[in-house]
């Protein structure tokens, strides 16, 4: 890999030993995936994914500090995931002792540390970190060296920035060094589509299920998917927006996506078309009956599968202003319809602190309220994060969160109908 | 007994018994609760590898064809390492993905005296003929014996 005199003088240690050990990082990092060059990170942010201070992550903290001893912090301001903690979440007497004293005990002390790296603000916690409210947009064509599988594909995808599927930790080195290693998502070649998914469903697909079947089949492959115009237009209004952040974070999560492309929608689509498929490219032809396999092949791991859910989680990742609002207006119609007032199982939305904060200042705060929904913007995922919740029966709509926690997974309208009309959907 | 070539992404020999997950290990799911709960096994916790399920991953020679997942999963593979309750090695049949190529960086540069083999691209004829209990010998060019 080509270095410049600046970044060889790094990596021989004119800036101290811990300087150039980031960038013997970055270096062994571009060279395993072939990079031929390094080249600056043009984002005005950074996004990390670690923003939980778990008591196992001992040998993170101990690294973080050895980089702001060193004073080898971010040269970027960054966003990072959100929250583990919120005591308006429902949890046990148990679980909230595990939760401060045993799991998270470390998190004020980490907290402390990305404030000397250089968190945002403190209202800088979500995955969603490119939502208006929150501020960290990078430009098309912007080099990234953020992690968060679900922040990483929105970039790419439908910001049209370029990132790798950077590591937690990984994430940092690019934005200290002011370089990452030129490969892969980052070069013309490694975004052709190496997948034509073709969607042939009657109705628009569920974001989360549509995400996880191309997830599950093409892995970290590149899709061009089509046949989703009938559905989704051709222009990125919100709807659109919050539609692929949800099918992104599934593609991700299931898979290993870092990058697809709509027809006719996403960017670099809309830009240069079917040339963006590679030679060769394998096909996938997705139906409802093809949906339907997949909803049916996620394993149920509750100890007791008939059991009655004890706790809904909505907003992973977090929601949007429009999401919000969309899903207040479809509870208080459904409970009208079922002539309840509150929701039937305690109910968590989760959303980025800026959004929340707008969301505030209309009147369909006070109607969610009054549904007994709470709003909170703690990661539904490091909540799910402990042996007590493992033995909870949890819903959730999020197949991101499904992936990573015993967290069952319903449609969005199974969801609605559980909490305002009860059963199973 | 076969004997393949892969790359070597980090060197290192070692022996040890084969675990093999045909599907994608996702490195979160697989690693987190044994990490937070003090299971010195390394159990895997990922409900959706039928693979490896409940299965012990420590010192076990991980025969897989990807990581996959969360991008926590390099900051994961480098804490399992810093625990000690990391694979004795990690054979990929597919060229290595950023995630597991960035925990096997991270542990090399960061950590000291850290020995855990990994090697890529070993091909989809190795994911097809090991399997569990199998003894793998990993050789310092990259060469993985199967018997």
């Amino acid at each position: 890999m080509y270095l410049t005199d600046e970044q060889q003088a790094i990596a021989n240690g004119e800036k101290g030993e811990t300087m150039a050990r980031v960038m013997k990082t970055l270096i062994m990092y571009g060279e395993t995936f072939g990079a031929d060059k390094m080249v600056p990170v043009t984002s005005q942010y950074n996004h990390l994914v670690t923003s939980f201070g778990l008591k196992m992550m001992g040998p993170v903290f101990d690294l973080m500090q050895q980089l702001i001893d060193a004073g080898a912090v971010s040269q970027q301001e960054f966003s990072v995931d959100p929250r583990p903690m919120d005591p308006k979440v429902p949890a046990n007497l148990l679980q909230k002792f595990i939760f401060r004293n045993f799991m998270y005990s470390k998190q004020a002390d980490y907290e402390n540390q990305l404030k000397q790296l250089g968190l945002m603000n403190e209202d800088a916690f979500t995955c969603a970190c490119y939502f208006d409210q929150v501020g960290n947009i990078p430009k098309k064509g912007d080099y990234l060296s953020w992690a968060e599988s679900s922040a990483v594909v929105y970039a790419n995808s439908v910001l049209g920035a370029r990132c790798n599927r950077n590591s937690g930790i990984m994430d940092i080195m690019g934005s200290i060094a002011g370089f990452v290693p030129h490969f892969g998502l980052l070069t013309d070649a490694g975004r052709k589509a190496t997948w034509i998914v073709k969607v042939t469903c009657k109705e628009k697909p569920e974001a989360q299920l549509l995400g996880s079947a191309i997830g599950m089949k093409v892995m970290e492959e590149v899709p061009f998917v089509t046949g989703m115009s009938r559905f989704l237009g051709t222009q990125l209004n919100e709807e659109n927006k919050a539609y692929l952040k949800d099918f992104g974070a599934a593609t991700a999560s299931n898979g290993a996506v870092g990058l697809y492309h709509i027809e006719n929608l996403t960017p670099e689509a809309k830009e240069l078309g079917a040339s963006l498929v590679a030679p060769g490219a394998k096909v996938y032809v997705i139906d409802d009956a093809e949906l339907e396999r997949v909803k049916q092949s996620y394993p149920v791991v509750w100890k007791d599968p008939n059991a009655k859910p004890k706790l809904c989680f909505v907003g992973c990742p977090h929601l949007s202003l429009e999401q919000l609002v969309d899903w207040t207006k479809n509870l208080k119609q459904g409970l009208a319809e079922s002539g309840r007032k509150k929701v039937l199982i305690p109910t968590v939305f989760t959303t980025a602190p800026g959004v929340k904060q707008e969301f505030e200042k209309t009147p369909y705060a006070r109607q969610l309220r009054e549904t007994g929904v709470i709003l909170s913007c703690i990661c539904p995922l490091m909540y799910m994060n402990n042996p007590l919740a493992g033995k909870m029966p949890v819903i959730t709509c999020s197949n991101k969160l499904r992936t990573y926690s015993t967290a069952r997974f319903y449609s969005e309208d199974e969801i609605l109908h559980i909490l305002t009309k009860g059963g199973k959907g | 007994m076969r004997e393949f070539q892969g790359r070597v992404i980090a060197p290192g020999t070692v022996t040890a018994p084969a675990l093999v997950s045909h599907g994608g290990l996702n490195t979160l799911a697989s690693f987190q609760k044994a990490l937070q709960f003090g299971d010195k096994k390394a159990t895997c916790g990922d409900q959706n590898n039928p693979d490896l399920y409940n299965k012990p991953m420590k010192g076990k020679a991980l025969c897989l064809p990807q990581t996959i997942g969360s991008t926590t999963g390099g900051m994961v593979l480098y804490c399992a390492c810093a625990m000690n309750r990391q694979p004795a090695c990690m054979l990929f049949s597919k060229p290595i993905d950023s995630l597991a190529a960035a925990g096997s960086i991270l542990a090399s540069v960061w950590l000291d005296g850290i020995n855990m083999p990994v090697i890529d691209s070993l091909g989809e004829e190795f994911l097809a003929f090991v399997k569990d209990g199998m003894t793998i010998t990993v050789g310092a060019d990259g060469r993985v014996i199967v018997e």
